[in-house]
């Protein structure tokens, strides 16, 4: 099994979230991660799917989901091609005597303090997975009071974009 | 094929061949315009039953000249109508249903239509926006439900979104790999005015069906099926679909591979063409099977590696390279992986092969297929598909089924249930044309024969319609009888009548120590101390019942009076006819691949294995 992410434009449209989540369930396939947001263009709205998959279920995993009407185009990203991040909020258990320390890891993840009370700061993190789970690690002896953590989004490099040629079907179509 | 000729190809827009008025737009209700929109798309039958939420949509429904509405008598028939419609003609079949109840009796034969790549369009009436989740009277999430079951589906709330979202439908579920698609309408939007326009501009930036395949695959396919010793065209529904039997005819010809059709691709190929092997599967001849577990190449076109086609999946065709044609690309590699994939519309396929293979010959390449064939005919002349007479002077199953195709002949449209009595039909009746057989292959579902042939006569009223049906399918949706009697749709309904749920009890004596669980129904005759002892009480008795609905009744108990039953029956057409055919009991369908095990061990008959000449590998 190898992690994936697809990244899929799809028309915004209502229960557009719904097909794709009943599609992986039916299909036995396993969601690691789903985010979804909207893009450049109004009436598209771009899925960042993580699935954790060998690669003969994963080409069966795209071909299901291409042939969902309201899907517009998907894209493999490669890990080695493409910006990911994920955000994550913690909130950290911190008194006088551990308060300075916890800012120091903070610091050194270049993440951020949103948040101080007597007994807690809130800090806000993004990066890659394996950054994110570094600092949660450092994190942990303090006592992790919450956690919340956004879907994985990811974009490829280069000047290139993936929606370019669909938008201007959408366009086209609209 | 001339019921053929104005059906809409694949790939085009249905709409754009409608006979639609140009640049129309006119102020009416939404439900005016559903009509309307129905009009111009070319439905010129709807099978249905009005309720609450759709009750706007019938009454221009009431008025429009060009739609027939045909008033079913439960919703599943409805939709078995609307697949049988399709399946006969071509073109797209519609249901009508209204919300909630209304609606969840059309999910079985959505899903039967799902299962077997039927275009069928079901408009659902829904309750009015507003109330839309708050569990209102009626209320059902159809949309919601049926996701899994259409290729796709609509909820429609602003009834200016009705031309469009017919006219997408039409489109959607006629186009690629054909399929279900669901139309859920508000009921305030049925109520609401507003501006019908047509024709309308689709919105479908996700939906691109590849239709023309890829030269270069096709070129691979066509170097292969030449070098190829032992090929076999594994031919499924898709070829069906496509209208693309006379390509097939003229490769198979060309090339002189031999043929095997799926219980979906039944009248593909004639069975009487010297290269047709039969229907491969779990019931499929010896030869068929056999062909494709010795084959080196599996030339597939428009079929999909079902498991009552493969058996146990890891040693069907172990010798087999595979060439896999299908308008869906999810259907390659999805349960074998395929050597030389190639998406596209069958008939473009074809058409394309046969001239990449006629290249292979001019430049001297040939395959030879003697040897192959030597195999082939030895496993025919073996191995024919065959049966015992019935003891005690009683009906053999079989022997009622092969009549009727005999004398009816292969011009007539057959529709089966599920069960021993749909494969013995697969079996024993020969088809010689497509669009004569209609089955529910993929979902197989009891009860789709009456109401599918109902759909096939009301498109075809000029062919005379017989649907073969099993005792416990006929007590699941013979109602639809009445709609018949009353609309002039005169099927013939033969009830193959072995007072039991036969498939079922088949297993329960071969794997469960004849153990006859609740298979019992009773509908069959009193033996009168005749063994087996009395299982019937003629309970219902069909013949009354059936009288009852509208409709002629005969019986037929032996074997003696069978061809004159037929014949009554051949000469009545002012009404629908049914007969009670009681035949023994215990006939069971061979041959038999058991459900999970190789291919490798088919049964011809009970505890008959053939031999294979295990020395071509």
């Amino acid at each position: 099994m190898s992690k994936h992410t697809l990244s899929v434009l799809v028309e915004n449209k209502p229960g557009v979230l719904a097909r794709i989540a009943a599609l992986f369930s039916r299909r036995g396939f396993n969601i690691d991660s789903l985010a979804v947001g909207s893009t450049e263009h109004p009436d598209v709205s771009r899925m960042t799917i993580v699935v954790n998959v060998e690669d003969l279920p994963l080409e069966q995993v795209t071909k299901q989901l291409n042939k969902l009407v309201n899907v517009i185009k998907i894209v493999e990203l490669d890990q080695s091609a493409a910006i990911q991040r994920e955000l994550v909020l913690v909130k950290v258990r911190a008194d006088n005597e551990t308060r300075s320390q916890i800012v120091e890891i903070v610091q050194l993840f270049r993440a951020k303090t949103v948040d101080v009370s007597p007994e807690a700061v809130t800090i806000e993190a993004t990066g890659s997975s394996d950054k994110l789970e570094a600092m949660l690690r450092m994190l942990e002896p303090y006592g992790i009071k919450e956690l919340v953590q956004s879907g994985l989004v990811a974009i490829g490099r280069g000047a290139r974009s993936i929606t370019d040629r669909s938008l201007r079907a959408l366009d086209r179509s609209a | 094929m001339t019921e053929h000729a104005a059906s809409p190809r694949r790939g085009d827009n249905p709409a754009a061949h409608a006979p639609a008025p140009q640049h129309v737009v006119e102020t009416m209700t939404g439900a005016q315009s559903l009509i309307r929109s129905l009009e111009a798309v070319g439905a010129d039958t709807v099978f249905g039953i009005p309720g609450g939420a759709i009750l706007p949509a019938y009454d221009p429904l009431m008025d429009s000249v060009k739609v027939r509405h045909i008033l079913v008598r439960h919703e599943q028939g409805a939709g078995h109508a609307a697949t049988g419609y399709a399946q006969a003609t071509g073109r797209v079949g519609v249901c009508m249903a209204t919300s909630g109840p209304g609606a969840t009796n059309l999910v079985t034969p959505i899903a039967d239509a799902y299962m077997d790549s039927v275009p069928i369009v079901a408009i659902t009436g829904q309750v009015a926006s507003k109330a839309i989740g708050t569990d209102a009277f009626q209320e059902a999430d159809i949309c919601g439900i049926t996701m899994p079951i259409t290729k796709h589906n609509y909820l429609v709330t602003d009834p200016a979104e009705i031309p469009r979202v017919i006219a997408e439908a039409f489109h959607i579920a006629a186009t690629g790999r054909p399929g279900p698609v669901l139309v859920d309408i508000a009921k305030d939007a049925l109520q609401a005015t507003t501006t019908f326009r047509w024709p309308v501009e689709q919105q479908l930036p996700g939906y691109r069906p590849v239709t023309k395949p890829h030269a270069k695959q096709i070129r691979e396919a066509a170097k292969m099926l030449v070098s190829s010793k032992r090929p076999v065209l594994y031919v499924g529904g898709g070829v069906i679909k496509a209208q693309a039997t006379a390509e097939l005819r003229i490769l198979a010809e060309l090339t002189g591979a031999p043929v095997v059709t799926t219980l979906m691709a039944l009248g593909a190929f004639p069975d009487s063409h010297p290269q047709h092997l039969g229907m491969p599967g779990m019931h499929g001849s010896v030869p068929a099977v056999t062909a494709l577990q010795k084959s080196d190449l599996l030339f597939t076109l428009g079929a999909r590696f079902d498991d009552r086609v493969t058996g146990k999946l890891d040693s069907f065709a172990p010798y087999a390279k595979i060439v896999h044609a299908d308008i869906d690309p999810a259907e390659i590699g999805k349960n074998r992986p395929a050597d030389v994939p190639i998406v596209g519309d069958a008939r473009e396929v074809l058409a394309d092969l046969i001239v990449a293979v006629q290249a292979e010959f001019d430049a001297g390449h040939k395959g030879d297929y003697s040897e192959w064939w030597q195999k082939l005919d030895e496993w025919k002349r073996t191995y024919p598909l065959g049966y015992e007479p019935a003891p005690n002077g009683q009906l053999s199953p079989q022997q009622v089924i092969e009549r009727i195709g005999r004398l009816v002949g292969p011009d007539a449209i057959y529709a089966a249930g599920v069960g021993q009595h749909q494969m013995w039909s697969s079996q024993y009746i020969r088809f010689e044309k497509p669009g004569t057989w209609l089955n529910s292959g993929g979902a197989g579902t009891m009860g789709y024969a009456v109401p599918a042939a109902m759909g096939a006569k009301a498109g075809r009223p000029e062919t005379a319609v017989w649907a073969i049906d099993g005792d416990g399918c006929f007590q699941m949706t013979n109602q639809e009888l009445v709609t018949c009697a009353l609309n002039d749709i005169p099927i013939k309904v033969a009830v193959i009548n072995n007072g039991s749920l036969g498939m079922v009890r088949q297993w329960q004596t071969l794997f469960y120590n004849q153990r006859y669980s609740n298979t019992v129904l009773h509908s069959g005759p009193d033996h009168d101390g005749i063994e087996p002892p009395a299982q019937g009480t003629r309970i219902p008795d069909f013949v009354r019942l059936s009288e009852a609905m509208g409709c002629v009744g005969l019986r037929c108990e032996r074997p003696e009076d069978l061809d004159a039953v037929i014949q009554q029956a051949m000469e009545i057409n002012d009404r629908p006819v049914v007969i009670d055919f009681i035949v023994h009991q215990d006939a069971m369908v061979w041959p038999m691949v058991a459900a999970g095990t190789s291919n490798d061990e088919i049964q011809f008959a009970k505890g008959v294995r053939p031999d294979f000449g295990d020395d071509l590998d």
